[in-house]
Formats: structure tokens, C-alpha cells, sequence
């Protein structure tokens, strides 16, 4: 297997990395960069677990060569988790117990961040279109909208 | 067998109960900081990868490991015969599983060998290079042909009880069937010669997965006589207590540490892949990590299918008459929770209903399939809905709106729930619950043709074996750490131990923190399952605060000498007539100087017998739907208009988090209910992703989601509190299904998918010419 080299800008700060061609996103976050907030569930791009955004948009890293991320900007939980704006999403899920057992949810909120850049978060049917590539087993998804729409109107509950 | 509140709530100037609480662990999940066991790293960790049969059944010819141990990376290769000097067999409830497959697998997917290396991908490339050659066997691929009686018998070894089987004797050997639970009360024969009214069937329920995102992570280390495992575990108690069995080890050589868990449902409940997670590092003698993908996950536990004959004889007016049932559930090819989940889907079947004559036969059967185990409402979600089919059947019969059958019916509080009238009486105002999800769901509201509503009323034996314990230790800043068992996977278990222990001590929740379980020093919790947390070891923590409570009124009493019961505990400190003290400066005084801690402890065990199924249920949940659905008959499509559910909790620790946990059931049991189904064909999984194996998303959504707690103080958890988040997941297909059958359309069959309904839709049409 070659090895190729990457540069690429994750989480605000530039990095150069040596890393097999067929490596996988996640793999070269969770284990080489050791940011383990984006999971490995479902491995085929349904559950959303792994979704980190890529110039904005979110991908799902379970299925995303990392060779496919060079001279990109790379935003994982952890990056999203230092700023301003993530302290409303935090305020949002929190006044709604939107999260249960947490697994999906780094992946939530990255799609919801994404989704709000993208101004699609107007009405509960673009929220709904909008979370269609993320599986939440625990909380039924009525929580999640809920601190959607309140995300959506910029954090006011 | 009686749990009951032994401690009074403090004069507490503030309620810390009944609030809904921000999650303790909000912050941590929310950032991406909350470490599960994948999230781990041990020193000198190797990655240890499953060699699964690829048929399912056979006998093992041979096992080629010679290019898997010659590949540069590869520190050890685990065959079955490798594990010789170890106990052979493992099962909680019956011994009767290898470790790896010795000389025959039983299922496909059965772990047949194990590669531990230096990284996932060698492992991965390893278990590639390992040859077996089987030697295939006749598959039994379904309950009807496991009972039928020239059918191939799967465990021919006479097997041993397992320490957690807790259900009495194991039947005499009897084919296929590993445990067999009855139920009898009066003659049904002779109720069903004189019914006036009489209806039956035969319903097929299918294999579901849990589907807990976070799939089954164990990292093991052996060192030297000593077991140290990090796992992805509901009940490390149970795992311990296994592991030192099957490694010959002395319980206090295992320790078993439990990090955050991605979901649980049940898929996580007893032991899965920790003793071959064990059994590899002990081989590699560097710790190992085994995390299952998804499709390997989906062949370590599941849901069982379920064949269920069923008959209800009435009066022609609609009494209840007698009740007859016959059911076999799928556990696989090893029984794992199959017994219990074979009791409680036997105590479900008659309903909440009083009977003349009950007669129910659950059988528990092996097949060529993976093995089922627990799942969120087991055994309850299998009987209810079938039950509550053909209680509606009756009510039409007689000319009865559903809502008053249930009223005219249902047992009422204190009433023998198990018609032989042994164990636990109904603690429940079950009437007064239904009426309430009838009412949200607009009972009475007008509806078009296709539109159906349905309601469903069911118990679930809740609680398991009730011993729990737990402490809760004061440091000298006054700061408190509650140590409990409980996993947290999820359900908020953390926030509810420290709102009660806050209630007791009278302190604000920031000043607690809970964390999970390290056997060797969290006191022992039998399990987090069976909606025990809230009731059980809510009750062990708040009896241990209220013992630390009592230490700290001691100090202040002997230091002020004055009789401690002339002493009040009030915003996180002690007062009396001759002044005041805050719990920091009583412990200073304790010891003297700025150290020490105080620890209060506390026990929750069978009073007045030993805590047996038979004795019990702790309490009975109760599990109640609502639903209103449309059915498009073109497509046999269902929306879900409407849904409500029960949460009948005695006592809401925290209100949010109780509603939140229902809505996840609802989603759950839409997902049972429409369209979830493992296909096994001859034996094979033909689902083994998320892509071909559908679970609820975003859009599945009812359009209405409504979650009402009714507050009885009946429980026997603290503060009149009892468990929740099962029922609703038992009730929702019954409700859904009972809808359906409303709009026209009476199903046999779940998962209630388009083209099943559609096909029965036209079935019917032309039944009516």
C-alpha cells in the first residue's frame, strides 16, 4: 500500500501528514490525531456518526479518504466546540435533554451547523430533509428538532 | 419480597427532585469529549479481529492457522482447542457456548477463530489467511422445524444452569426446546367448549436488532492471575462474576471497568464479547481490543422471532372468559437471555385482564440462527400486541368501543397479576392510565375511511433480582461522589443518582458527580436493565445518603452535645438551637484538620425471601399506547398520525428525562412494529448492514408524539418511584397494530410493511367478493 503525503488544515490549523492512499478520514482523525469525537458505527455512510464537515459540507468520514481532504479544511467537534457560535448549540440541546447516550450526536451537530450556514433550516421539513443521513436510536428525534428550531432562531428559545 | 423506602426525605428546603436537571453529562457528550470504549487506549494494546463461520451449521474439520500466524504483525492466533485448560462452556442462564467453536459451529457468524495484531487491518488481513474446512450439517433454520420430531438436535451434551439462571429447574432434556416456562389457572378446556365467543390465530413476530450505535468494544488485559477488562457492558457485575468462572480466577482477580456506552437496549446486557476478548489477550499476553463492525454486532445478540399460537373465549356480552396460549421463541443457537425473555413473554401473555381459565406454554427453542438475547421490553413487546388484537376482536364481537372493553376488564390495583395468583398483585392504576392515552391521542375525534385508532395496555415483569448497593462519599470541601453500578448508556442514570442523593443532603447537583463502574471499587449493582436503575439502585444511593446524612448530624451532635434528633439538615449544612455548621466545617471538625471523608453506604436486598422470578416481579411496568394511523391502501404505506404513551412512574426523578426516554421507545417500537426484521434464510442473515436493515429515522417521526407521566407515588423506589422507558417500546406495536386492524386491516404478522398490508388489503377485498 503507498503512502502519500497530505497537508490539509483541521480544526483551524494546518497539518502535513504521511498516510496510506487508502486510509479513511476517520482513521487518520481518531488515530492520528487522536479526535475521537467523530464514532465508526455503520461503515457505510447510513448511521452519520462520523460526520465531520469538509469545506463546510458534511461528509461521512467512515467512507472518505483522507487523501480526498487534501488542501481542505476539515471541521471535527472538537474545533466546532472552541468557537462562539457552538455555545448556542450546546444551550439548545441542553435545555432539551437532546442528548441521551451521545454517540450520534457530535455528528448532529455538525450536520445542524452546516445546515444553518446553508440557511436550511427554516421550517421542521427542511430540519427533517436536512437530518435524514443521521440515526439517533435513543432520543425518538422530537428533541433534536426541537433544538433545531430553537438553533434555527439563533438561539433563542 | 418487599423493597421498600426505608428513609424519609430531610426537611429539605428544596426539592431536587421532580426537577428536570440538566444531564450531568451534557457537556462532555456534546463536545466530543465523553470517552466510550473505542475512545480507549491501553500501553502495548494490540487489535484483536473475529474469524466468523460462514455457515450455519457444520462440523469443523480443520482449522489451517499457520499463514495467519506467519504474517509479519500477527502476535497470536486463537483456536478453540487452544482454551483446554479453561472452564469449556459460558451462558449467564445456561452453560452451553464455547468460547470459539471447537469441533462445530451452530450458527453463521459463530466466532471460529481469533487474530490479535499490531493493528485492525493485519488483524483483518490475518483472519483472511486462515483456512477451515466444515463439513455441513442440516440446518435448522426456524422454531417449527426445531420442534418438529425427526429435527436434528443442536446441544445433544447434557448442559449445566448458568449462575445468573436464576428460573428455577431446567426442564428435563426435551429436544430443542432449553427452557419452558407455564402458567395454568382453572380448565381451559372446559371454559372453551361453553365460550359464546371465541377468537384465534397464529401471529409470526419477527428478529429484530438493537441496533446500539456504538457496537460491542472490549479491551481485555490477563496479566498475571488477574483479569482487567474495559467494556462496553450494561452489567459488569454479571461479567465478572462469568469471567473468574470460565478463567477459574477468584472474583476479586477480574475487574471490569465501564466507560460511557453508546446505547445499550439490552444488546449489551450480560456477557458478550468479553471472554473471547479475554481468552486473545491471555494468548497474545498483551492486552487486546475486539470492537465488532456492525453486521458482527448483529450476530452477537438480537431479538428473538416468535411463533405464538393464541385463543380468547368471552361471554357473548364481552366478559373475559379464558385465555390459551402457545408460543416459541427463537433464541439461536445458544440460549443466552432466552429463558428470561421465554418467563416474561409468558407472564405477558394473558394480559392485565382477569381470566376463568389461563393456560400458557412458552417455549424457549434452539435454532441455526444467532443467538437472541435481550432487547428493550423483551418479552412483553412479543405477547402484548397479539393479546391486545384479539381483546379488541372480542370487543367488536360484543359490540364495544375498545376504550370501555379495557374499562369493563382490566384488573385494578392490588388484583393477583398472574392468574395462578403467585407473585407480585398489580401496582398500577391501569384504567386511569389508559383513559389518559386514549384522551391525547382524540379518542373520539372524527376519522375518514382507512384511519384507524388503537390503544394497548400490557405488563412487563420489571426489576430482576433486586440487590443493589451503592455509597456515597463526602469529600473534606464538601464536595460528593456518588458510587453506583449503574451504566450509564444513555437513560440519564447519572443525573437522577445525584438529584436524589442531592435531595437527601440537601446540596446542589454541581457538587456531585457519578461515574461509571469499576468492580474493584463501585459497590456491587446487580444490573442495568429491566427498568431497574431509578427503583433498585436509586433507592441502594439514596439510603447511602441518608446514612452519610446521619454521620455528619453524629459529628455536629457529639461536637455541640446536643441528642441528634434535635438537629435539622438545611442547605448543605447542620443547625441546631446552638448554631450552625456547613457540611465542610463538620468534617474538619471530625478529623481535626483540612482531610478525611465521610462515606455513608447503602443496600437494597430481598426482604422476606430470596428475590426469585417467581416471587417477584419488584414491580410490574406498565406498558400503554395509543395511536391514531391512516393506511394508504394503494401502497399499504402507514403514517403514524398520533402516538401517546404511559410513563406510570410512581415518582418522576427527573421529568424531561422520563419523557425524552419515551420518545425513543415510541421510535423503537415503530421501527419493531413497520418495517424492522432480521431475514434469516436456511439459516443465513440476508440483512447484515444498515442499508438493507431499516431503522427509524428522522422522517418516521409520528406526527404527533405525546409522553404522559402519571405520578401515583406507588412505586418501590425512592420517593414512590418505579422504573420506565420499557414500556412504551411493548405498547407501541400493539397500539399500531390494533389501529391498523381498526382501519380495516387485522394483521398476523409483524413488521407491518407496505407490501404485507397491501397484500392483505387485497386479500380482503376479494374475501368480500
Amino acid at each position: 500500500m503507498a503512502d502519500a503525503r497530505l497537508a490539509l488544515t483541521v480544526n483551524g490549523v494546518p497539518r502535513e501528514l504521511t498516510v496510506p492512499e487508502r486510509e479513511l478520514l476517520l482513521d487518520t482523525l481518531r488515530d492520528r490525531l487522536g479526535l475521537k469525537g467523530a464514532k465508526r458505527s455503520c461503515d457505510v455512510q447510513v448511521c452519520g456518526v462520523c460526520t465531520v464537515l469538509v469545506d463546510g459540507e458534511p461528509v461521512s468520514a467512515c467512507t472518505y479518504l483522507a487523501v480526498d481532504a487534501a488542501g481542505r479544511e476539515v471541521l471535527t467537534i472538537e474545533g466546532f466546540a472552541e468557537s462562539e457560535e457552538f455555545a448556542e448549540f450546546e444551550r439548545a440541546f441542553a435545555d432539551r435533554a437532546a442528548v441521551q447516550c451521545g454517540f450520534c450526536t457530535a455528528g448532529i451537530v455538525l450536520t445542524l451547523k452546516s445546515l444553518r450556514d446553508a440557511g436550511e433550516l427554516g421550517s421542521r421539513e427542511a430540519i427533517v430533509e436536512g437530518l435524514d443521513g443521521n440515526v439517533c436510536r435513543c432520543t425518538g428525534y422530537k428533541s433534536i428538532v426541537e433544538a433545531a428550531e430553537a438553533i434555527a432562531a439563533g438561539g433563542r428559545s | 419480597m418487599s423493597v421498600d423506602a426505608a428513609t424519609a426525605a430531610p426537611g429539605a428546603a428544596t426539592e431536587r427532585v421532580g426537577r428536570s436537571e440538566e444531564r450531568k453529562d451534557l457537556a462532555e457528550k456534546i463536545r466530543g469529549e465523553a470517552q466510550f470504549a473505542g475512545d480507549l487506549e491501553v500501553p502495548r494494546m494490540l487489535h484483536g479481529k473475529v474469524l466468523r463461520s460462514e455457515v450455519p451449521h457444520a462440523r469443523i474439520v480443520s482449522i489451517d492457522t499457520e499463514a495467519a500466524a506467519a504474517l509479519e504483525g500477527v502476535v497470536a492466533v486463537l483456536v478453540g482447542t487452544d482454551l483446554g485448560g479453561f472452564n469449556p462452556l459460558w451462558g449467564h442462564a445456561i452453560k452451553d457456548r464455547p468460547i470459539l467453536a471447537i469441533d462445530r459451529v451452530r450458527f453463521q457468524g459463530e466466532p471460529v477463530a481469533a487474530v490479535a495484531a499490531v493493528d485492525e487491518a493485519t488483524a483483518e488481513a490475518a483472519v483472511r489467511l486462515i483456512a477451515v474446512e466444515y463439513e455441513e450439517l442440516p440446518v435448522v433454520d426456524t422454531v417449527m422445524a426445531a420442534i418438529a420430531p425427526d429435527a436434528p438436535i443442536l446441544h445433544e451434551e447434557e448442559v449445566e444452569r448458568g449462575l445468573f439462571h436464576g428460573l428455577g429447574d431446567l426442564p428435563e432434556e426435551e429436544g430443542n426446546v432449553c427452557y419452558r416456562y407455564r402458567l395454568d389457572a382453572g380448565s381451559v378446556e372446559l371454559d372453551e367448549a361453553e365460550a359464546e365467543i371465541t377468537v384465534e390465530g397464529e401471529y409470526e413476530f419477527p428478529a429484530v436488532f438493537q441496533y446500539s450505535m456504538e457496537t460491542h468494544t472490549v479491551i481485555a488485559d490477563f496479566g498475571d492471575g488477574e483479569v482487567t477488562l474495559w467494556a462496553s457492558c450494561q452489567h459488569p457485575f454479571l461479567v465478572r462474576a462469568e469471567i473468574a468462572d470460565l478463567f477459574k480466577l477468584p472474583i476479586g482477580r477480574v475487574r471490569v471497568i465501564v466507560p460511557y456506552l453508546g446505547g445499550g437496549f439490552g444488546s449489551k446486557s450480560y456477557t458478550k464479547m468479553e471472554p473471547l476478548t479475554t481468552a486473545l489477550a491471555w494468548k497474545a499476553g498483551r492486552p487486546v481490543r475486539i470492537q465488532n463492525r456492525v453486521d458482527e454486532s448483529m450476530v452477537t445478540t438480537r431479538r428473538h422471532g416468535m411463533r405464538c399460537r393464541m385463543r380468547t373465549t368471552a361471554k357473548a356480552d364481552g366478559t373475559l372468559v379464558s385465555r390459551n396460549v402457545r408460543l416459541w421463541l427463537d433464541t439461536g443457537a445458544y440460549a443466552d437471555n432466552g429463558p428470561r425473555v421465554c418467563a416474561t413473554a409468558g407472564d405477558a401473555a394473558p394480559g392485565p385482564y382477569r381470566w376463568d381459565a389461563v393456560s400458557v406454554d412458552a417455549n424457549c427453542v434452539y435454532t441455526n440462527t444467532s443467538p437472541a438475547g435481550s432487547y428493550r421490553a423483551f418479552g412483553a413487546v412479543h405477547t402484548h400486541w397479539i393479546g391486545e388484537m384479539q381483546i379488541d376482536e372480542i370487543a367488536r364481537k360484543a359490540g364495544l368501543d375498545p376504550l370501555e372493553m379495557r374499562r369493563r376488564s382490566l384488573l385494578r390495583k392490588g388484583e393477583p397479576v398472574r392468574p395462578d395468583g403467585t407473585g407480585k398483585p398489580l401496582d398500577a392504576d391501569l384504567i386511569g392510565d389508559v383513559e389518559k392515552a386514549a384522551a391525547a391521542v382524540g379518542w373520539d375525534d372524527p376519522k375518514s375511511a382507512w384511519v384507524g385508532r388503537g390503544v394497548s395496555v400490557g405488563l412487563l415483569a420489571a426489576g430482576a433480582h433486586p440487590v443493589s448497593r451503592a455509597g456515597v462519599r463526602m469529600e473534606a470541601d464538601g464536595s460528593v461522589e456518588v458510587n453506583v453500578g449503574t451504566t450509564e448508556m444513555g437513560q440519564g442514570a447519572r443525573t437522577v443518582m445525584a438529584q436524589i442523593a442531592c435531595q437527601e443532603l440537601d446540596i446542589d447537583l454541581g457538587r456531585v458527580t457519578v461515574q461509571g463502574a469499576d468492580t474493584r471499587f463501585t459497590p456491587y449493582d446487580r444490573s442495568t436493565g429491566a427498568s431497574r436503575s431509578t427503583t433498585l439502585a436509586g433507592l441502594a444511593v439514596q439510603r447511602a445518603a441518608a446514612d452519610l446524612r446521619r454521620r455528619l448530624v453524629e459529628t455536629a451532635a457529639s461536637r455541640w452535645g446536643v441528642e441528634p434528633e434535635s438537629l435539622e439538615v438545611r442547605d448543605g449544612a447542620v443547625h441546631g438551637a446552638g448554631g450552625s455548621a456547613t457540611y465542610e466545617e463538620l468534617i474538619a471538625m471530625r478529623f481535626g484538620f483540612v482531610g478525611g471523608e465521610v462515606i455513608g453506604e447503602g443496600e437494597v436486598r430481598p426482604e422476606g425471601g430470596t428475590g426469585s422470578y417467581a416471587e417477584g416481579p419488584v414491580f410490574w411496568e406498565v406498558c400503554i399506547a395509543a395511536a391514531r394511523i391512516r393506511v394508504d391502501p394503494d401502497t399499504g404505506r402507514i403514517a403514524v398520525e398520533r402516538t401517546a404513551t404511559i410513563a406510570d412512574v410512581g415518582k418522576a426523578i427527573n421529568p424531561l428525562l422520563v419523557e425524552r426516554q419515551d420518545e425513543g421507545a415510541v421510535l423503537q417500537g415503530i421501527g419493531n412494529a413497520l418495517f424492522e426484521e432480521m431475514v434469516f434464510d436456511g439459516g443465513y442473515l440476508t440483512n447484515d448492514t444498515l442499508l438493507d436493515y431499516r431503522v427509524p429515522r428522522i422522517e418516521d417521526m409520528p406526527e404527533s408524539m405525546r409522553g404522559i407521566i402519571v405520578e401515583n407515588a406507588d412505586g418501590p423506589g425512592p420517593y414512590g418511584a418505579k422504573g420506565c422507558g420499557e414500556g412504551a417500546q411493548a405498547a407501541t406495536p400493539a397500539a399500531l397494530a390494533t389501529a391498523l386492524a381498526d382501519a380495516g386491516v387485522p394483521m398476523t404478522e409483524l413488521p407491518l410493511t407496505p407490501e404485507r398490508v397491501w397484500r392483505r388489503i387485497n386479500q380482503l377485498k376479494e374475501e368480500q367478493g
